[in-house]
């Protein structure tokens, strides 16, 4: 059954697809978990309705309310969807440095877009965001770095789905960013196969996001956990983006380019697999599809190129 | 062993400014005290009570130490470390 009632009801159940042409070796299986198959195009659909549903259920987010979020990209699309749906005014917090057509799809829904200094990246749009929410205290906050709806939707729904269509799984990978991904999938498949690998794959930017002034500055998510974790590899938009190429290439799969990031740690722990002689079935995210990132000419010239233009943008 | 250390903006006040630096060690404690003889004052940024600040990380050949056995983690020749300050990254 394919029908539903709203827009909303349509989230999750996203197909698992197989990769045969990029599996390294017989019995390593590559597979993607296809999120951009959500309302809005991204994984960030079930974070984003899953922290407003709390919201309200709390009592905080009544009709009319405003939501303070700070985001640079697809939660903040994922939120301006819902609120649009719901009946909420939302006001975004991003960096200076991202595509323009997030700003775009934000304006599209109606979002209001305060921006933050590029230097710092999304660190420092979360600093500007609390200290709006300071000045605000009637504005909801929904903080997807600290909500542990993120975490939970991934528990509830999208670890359930993975494990059912593929009991076999032995590594899961994902990208890095709030963690809620990662840290939600990966206690769900640890209570059922405690031997799963669970891989993040962490973008590397470029030296601009890294400019803090000193380091007790720097920033770990609230919800993070690494005792879920079992590897991390850092990931640069060279091999990002030489990884987005080939899912295009070899699959069809039009993909982001943090998605590309993904798959390079896929690629990664899959040989390490074939190397060891053990069997694998390697399911990686796909957090959502390429377009949009046409306008940063990820997909067009040389990678070196490509590589050089993204380089100061944040680009997962 | 030889490995090559990418040092980020932040730290570069130890280094001279420079981007990338040699070192030598079989472990990453002991690529970290070749840094300090040489580059004074980066142990210090990097270790605190024993393992490492909570917002660096480390990565040898792109993989996090910390799942490596942290300062125990192998390098071996030719490796490349790279060191980085924990910023909350991309487009969440």
């Amino acid at each position: 059954m394919a029908r539903y009632d709203s827009l909303l009801d349509a989230l999750g159940d996203t197909p698992l697809v197989g990769l045969p042409r990029l599996s390294p070796a017989d019995g390593i299986r590559l597979w993607a978990k296809l999120e951009d198959r959500n309302p809005t195009g991204s994984v960030k659909d079930r974070p984003a309705l899953a922290m407003i549903e709390a919201a309200e259920r709390e009592g905080a987010l009544r009709p009319g309310c405003t939501i303070l979020e700070p985001t640079s990209g697809n939660t903040g699309i994922s939120l301006a969807m819902a609120a649009k749906l719901k009946g909420y005014r939302l006001v975004c917090v991003m960096p200076e440095n991202t595509s323009a057509e997030r700003r775009q799809l934000l304006e599209a829904y109606g979002a209001e877009i305060i921006f933050s200094p590029a230097a710092g990246g999304s660190n420092q749009a979360v600093a500007t965001a609390k200290e709006l929410a300071a000045q605000h205290p009637d504005w909801i906050m929904l903080y997807q770095y600290g909500n542990p709806a993120n975490a939970d939707a991934h528990y509830r729904a999208t670890g359930p789905e993975i494990l059912r269509d593929l009991p076999t799984i032995t590594h899961f990978v994902a990208g890095l960013g709030t963690t809620g991904t990662l840290v939600g999938v990966g206690r769900y498949l640890r209570e059922h196969k405690p031997d799963v690998q669970i891989i993040a794959a962490e973008p590397r930017y470029g030296e601009l996001v890294y400019g803090l002034r000193n380091l007790d500055e720097g920033f770990v998510p609230e919800l993070y956990d690494p005792d879920v974790l079992t590897g991390r590899f850092s990931v640069g938009a060279y091999d990002a983006l030489r990884r987005t190429r080939q899912l295009l290439e070899t699959e069809g799969i039009f993909a982001g380019i943090s998605s590309g990031a993904s798959l390079h740690a896929a690629l990664a722990v899959a040989e390490k697999a074939a190397g060891a002689g053990e069997p694998a079935d390697v399911v990686f995210v796909v957090a959502d599809a390429g377009w949009k990132y046409l306008s940063t000419g990820a997909y067009g010239g040389t990678l070196e190129e490509a590589a050089r233009r993204i380089d100061g943008q944040l680009w997962a | 062993m030889a490995v090559t250390v990418s040092i980020p903006t932040i730290l570069r006040t130890h280094t001279g400014g420079e981007k990338s630096v040699e070192a030598s060690g079989n472990t990453l404690a002991e690529v970290i005290d070749d840094l300090e003889s040489r580059h004074s004052g980066l142990k210090a940024r990097l270790v605190k009570d024993g393992s490492l600040h909570r917002f660096v990380n480390v990565y040898v050949n792109d993989e996090d130490v910390r799942f490596a056995g942290g300062l125990d983690a192998k390098v071996s020749d030719g490796d490349n470390v790279t060191i980085l300050p924990a910023v909350a990254g991309g487009m969440r």
